[in-house]
């Protein structure tokens, strides 16, 4: 059974189409690829799923359930965390301060309540460690690596029970030492049985990582298939137009 | 190499003291204290307890409006109406009370007048998403022009019935403390305290850091912001009531300007005018330096048309240390 499914889902801005009749199932466990050009939908596609753009037709289901989603919070609370392409950090406080930002947690004296910032940092500490990450809690963001602010923003989805997680390209501005590390934390959230879905220019990362890849071309899906049965050069034609459909 | 996770987990990237020499509030500290010891020997007037009383009432109301400018500075924003709005909430109180109110309801209206002002701050910068400098450039003007109509522009001098208790407040003593300088010890410790253990003061930094990272997680950014301007607004009412019982009259040019000496204190203090970046006792420590170097210039005999040339380099040297310290950070 699907955690989500997405069908006939179709978004227009005025006359502009941006995205015509797709249809998209999440496994749990698994990674999906989400490719195409500029303007082929993908960043469209998942502001839905996101909870940033109601759909102009179609229905998202999670756990065979329907759901309507207007605001990114009520996407979260149904389970589907985002990793933003800037990550969404703020460079001036630490990682946990970061992980927990919005979601705090605190202890109450009578009438008041404060941070609890020795939960915080311990929770932080641990899902740094699961993710195998070197990250320290107490550390300031604006000193840390780019693989190290990345497992800041995948711990912050790692919160919750999220059942999905949505990259959006997440490998676009890092050093090639540090896409191995995100790819790696990417396999991490897999064996945690999480559905991923990562939007990609990259196609070295999306075989190196996914293990279904979807094409989108001009706001219609143009392929949806195991990336054992494809290969690079097949998933260019897609993007291009090269090749129609597969 | 072998570290365990939880070492590293605990380790702090800082040492104590390194951290406290990192801090430009530590040296500004030092600068203030250095001051003082100078002057306590180059002068017999300045270690006095009548002059160390006058030093620190006088900053007290630019020390208590730095708090609130300090709030607003770290979410990123500047709020240039607070001497307008001082002069606003002093007018206010005073023509209620000479109106034959009591205490209680002069204060309590000029309150109110000063959170109406931070409220439209708020409300025009958070919702219509316009520049808090513009904004407040435009309340700086409105408020101060709303005093001249309500006192049509004469000076108060006569307070009703409370008046005994409206000079007590300002100009009196408790403990052999002036008033204004318990607020301002109070307020600080209350920012202090906000800006480390609350949500509220998280978020504020969060939103000074990346406005837009705080919005995609969930902090309310709109409400927070328009909170910071009735925060910021609030302590330039109290300071203007404050101020009306120690001068013991209010003219509408109270408080003209003031809110360059205010942010003067907040940026020597260590706040960083671009956001996320600031602490209450910078605000007070800001504001300690600048009267002192003005008590210091008079009790040396310098000539006080100097005063602004100091406080302006002080600003230039602050903000100096500032860029020095992220250049040294991004080798």
């Amino acid at each position: 059974m699907p955690v989500l499914e997405l069908s006939g889902i179709s978004k227009h801005f005025g006359a502009i189409q941006a995205l015509n009749d797709v249809s998209l199932e999440l496994e749990a466990g698994g990674v999906v690829g989400l490719m195409g050009d500029n303007g082929a939908g993908k960043s469209t596609l998942v502001k839905i799923m996101a909870g940033n753009f109601r759909p102009s037709h179609g229905t998202i289901r999670i756990d065979n359930r329907e759901v309507h989603f207007h605001k990114p919070i009520e996407a979260r609370d149904n389970g589907i965390e985002v990793v933003y392409q800037d990550l969404a950090l703020c460079n001036n406080l630490t990682a946990a301060a970061n992980v927990f930002l919005g979601r705090e947690i605190r202890k109450g004296f009578g009438p008041i309540s404060i941070l609890d910032y020795a939960a915080m940092y311990k929770r932080a500490g641990e899902l740094f460690k699961e993710l195998k990450s070197e990250t320290r809690p107490r550390d300031l963001v604006k000193q840390m690596s780019g693989g190290q602010r990345q497992a800041v923003a995948i711990a912050r989805t790692r919160l919750s029970d999220a059942k999905i997680v949505l990259m959006d390209e997440p490998t676009a501005a890092i050093s090639v030492r540090q896409v191995a590390e995100v790819l790696n934390l990417i396999h991490r959230l897999k064996d945690q049985g999480i559905a991923v879905v990562l939007i990609s220019h990259r196609m070295p990362d999306v075989f190196a990582v996914c293990d279904r890849l979807v094409v989108l071309r001009r706001g219609t899906k143009v392929a949806d298939k195991r990336v054992a049965d494809s290969s690079p050069e097949e998933v260019t034609g897609l993007i291009t137009g090269a090749i129609e459909r597969a | 190499m072998t570290v365990s996770l939880d070492d590293t987990i605990n380790r702090q990237t800082h040492s104590s003291l390194s951290w406290l020499f990192s801090r430009q509030t530590f040296w500004v500290f030092m600068a203030v204290v250095l001051a003082c010891l100078v002057l306590s020997v180059m002068t017999d007037t300045f270690a006095t307890q009548k002059n160390l009383f006058n030093v620190t009432r006088n900053f007290a109301f630019v020390g208590i409006i730095a708090l609130g400018m300090t709030v607003v500075i770290v979410t990123g924003g500047i709020d240039l109406s607070v001497g307008s709005t001082l002069c606003l909430a002093a007018i206010i109180c005073g023509m209620t009370m000479s109106a034959g109110y009591p205490i209680w309801v002069g204060a309590g209206a000029a309150i109110a007048a000063s959170l109406a002002v931070g409220l439209v701050n708020g409300l025009l910068i958070a919702y219509m998403g316009m520049p808090p400098f513009v904004v407040t450039l435009g309340m700086l003007s409105i408020a101060r022009s709303l005093a001249m109509v309500t006192s049509n522009n004469k000076m108060v001098y006569q307070f009703g019935p409370d008046q005994d208790i409206l000079l007590w407040l300002g100009g009196g003593t408790t403990l052999g403390i002036a008033n204004p300088v318990i607020v301002l010890v109070v307020l600080a410790l209350i920012t202090g305290f906000v800006f480390r253990w609350t949500r509220f003061g998280r978020h504020i930094f969060a939103i000074g850091g990346n406005e837009h990272a705080a919005t995609l997680t969930g902090v309310p950014v709109k409400r927070i912001k328009v909170i910071v301007y009735i925060i910021s607004a609030l302590t330039a009412g109290i300071a203007g009531i404050l101020e009306v019982g120690w001068l013991g009259g209010v003219t509408t040019n109270l408080g003209q300007g003031m809110e360059l000496s205010v942010i003067a204190a907040v940026v020597i203090g260590g706040a960083n005018l671009a956001g996320g970046v600031g602490t209450a006792f910078g605000a007070v420590v800001g504001s300690a330096l600048i009267e002192v170097i003005r008590n210091s210039l008079i009790l040396l005999g310098i000539s006080t048309f100097w005063q602004l040339a100091f406080v302006g380099t002080f600003i230039i040297i602050a903000v100096m240390f500032d860029r020095i310290r992220s250049l040294r950070q991004q080798e």
